[in-house]
């Protein structure tokens, strides 16, 4: 497990921190902060997202000539 | 397309007129030598393979990494990037100013150095590695390092003549490639091994549920006994001409080296093959182990530290051929005995090849086989 490092407090309704309290019975989290903190990145982080072009159009052709040369395109 | 590792990939790639006046810069400014492991290192950060590291880490990223496997603004990372110096050098460096990074007698990269600081061999070990014991490669090295790290950005003015460019992609190329071919979903596949049929069935399968597989042997120093880059590489060509479709199989190597840092490895070799655009990635039995230093599935449970990789882990198990099946199969597949089971042992294989004897078709294919026994001798020395 990864070390504790500096923390900040917030404030959540008790009836969900109790739900919480609940849900981590018999889990490997050994607090609701762990959880809550799992659950948060969780969130934070969407599988798939679009990504900005980061390549100009003539960059993009530039990469697409190189990877028709060495044969990984037609 | 999946986003990079912290949103943004990094491109530190000099071009032109600031590539050569860099370049012309590098030899007046004060100079530090680079081996090959961290010349691939700089090229790696510059190319975007290590985004969203725009340089070497400086300590707040280095403990934040060690103790919390999380660069210090919380994005996942469990390999912690250092250039390494004797304290000697380290005296003639300024924290601030530029340094030339050399590598072979070549102006490598411009690094802006950031800070100087020193760290605990003994802690780094232990975190990274999980033991302190000098029979383990990762700590063996370690211990051969400076006392001192530099942390600061780098700009690559010349990137390294490799000896496989042909297979060399950088996460901005294998994107427009994976683009280009209408994957939306790709799964990647690590390697520095031979394909036997057990790695085969892995990769069909993983690429089953996704639109194409991202092969990506890991081209850079590893231990005596290993398999050699070339033989590799010619293996795994050999392979998907014969075995895969073209239009849902890539085969491009990764230039680093081997930390066989076990589970933490894991974890890092996701992230990079995340920059490439995958969004999966196969973790087999003691991914990036070595000898019995890992728990061979602690590899699979450190990713339940991470909901936020961004990488969907595809977890693999252990694979055996069932004579009676007739196929490759693994415990949830095969009702048969021990008796009837053929295991994919690397070190059985690597023994039959060395004495010059053929493995049986189905723990090779012949075409793989065939490449191999074209090297007089295809293990590292």
């Amino acid at each position: 497990m990864a070390e504790k490092g500096e923390f900040a407090s917030m404030t959540i309704p008790s009836t969900l921190y109790k739900r919480l309290e609940e849900m981590i019975e018999e889990t490997d989290f050994d607090s609701v902060s762990a959880y809550a903190t799992y659950l948060l990145r969780e969130a934070l982080t969407p599988l798939e997202v679009e990504s900005e072009e980061v390549l100009s159009e003539e960059e993009e052709e530039k990469v697409k000539e190189r990877l028709r040369a060495l044969g990984y395109l037609d | 397309m999946i986003s990079p590792h912290g949103g943004q990939l990094v491109n530190r790639l000099l071009k032109e007129e600031a590539r050569e006046q860099a370049e012309e810069k590098a030899y007046i400014l004060p100079r530090l030598g680079v081996g090959d492991d961290l010349a691939k290192d700089v090229e790696n950060i510059a190319r975007g393979v290590l985004s969203p590291l725009e340089g070497f880490v400086g300590r707040e990223d280095y403990q934040s990494v060690l103790r919390s496997m999380r660069l210090a603004n919380d994005v996942p990372w469990t390999i912690p990037m250092v250039l390494d110096v004797s304290e000697e050098r380290a005296d003639r460096f300024r924290e601030g100013k530029d340094v030339a990074l050399f590598h072979k007698g070549k102006p490598l990269a411009i690094m802006h150095l950031e800070e100087k600081y020193r760290y605990d061999k003994e802690e780094h070990a232990r975190r990274v590695f999980g033991t302190t014991s000098q029979a383990h490669a990762g700590v063996a090295k370690l211990d051969k390092m400076g006392e001192v790290l530099l942390g600061g950005k780098v700009d690559l003015i010349n990137a390294s003549t490799s000896r496989f460019g042909e297979y060399k992609l950088s996460p901005f190329e294998t994107r427009v490639l994976f683009k280009e071919k209408g994957w939306r979903t790709v799964v990647g596949f690590q390697t520095r091994n031979v394909p036997h049929l057990g790695h085969e069935y892995v990769q069909k399968t993983a690429l089953s549920f996704v639109d194409g597989i991202f092969i990506n042997p890991l081209i850079g120093r590893k231990k005596k006994g290993d398999f050699k880059d070339e033989v590799i590489l010619e293996a795994y060509a050999t392979l998907l001409k014969n075995y895969f479709l073209r239009d849902n199989a890539v085969l491009a190597i990764l230039e680093t080296e081997m930390r066989y840092a076990g589970p933490r490895e894991a974890i890092f070799h996701a992230i990079m093959r995340k920059n490439f655009g995958c969004t999966h990635f196969i973790v087999g039995r003691d991914h990036a182990g070595v000898g019995d230093f890992y728990d061979p599935f602690a590899a699979h449970r450190i990713f339940e530290e991470f909901p936020d990789l961004g990488i969907a882990p595809l977890f693999f198990r252990t694979f055996f051929y069932c004579k009676r099946c007739g196929m490759v199969a693994n415990e949830k597949t095969c009702p048969h005995s021990e008796e009837s089971r053929v295991n994919f042992s690397g070190t059985r294989i690597r023994k039959m090849l060395s004495l010059g004897e053929v493995p049986p078709a189905e723990l090779m294919r012949p075409e793989v086989v065939e490449v191999i026994n074209r090297y007089e001798n295809p293990f590292v020395e």
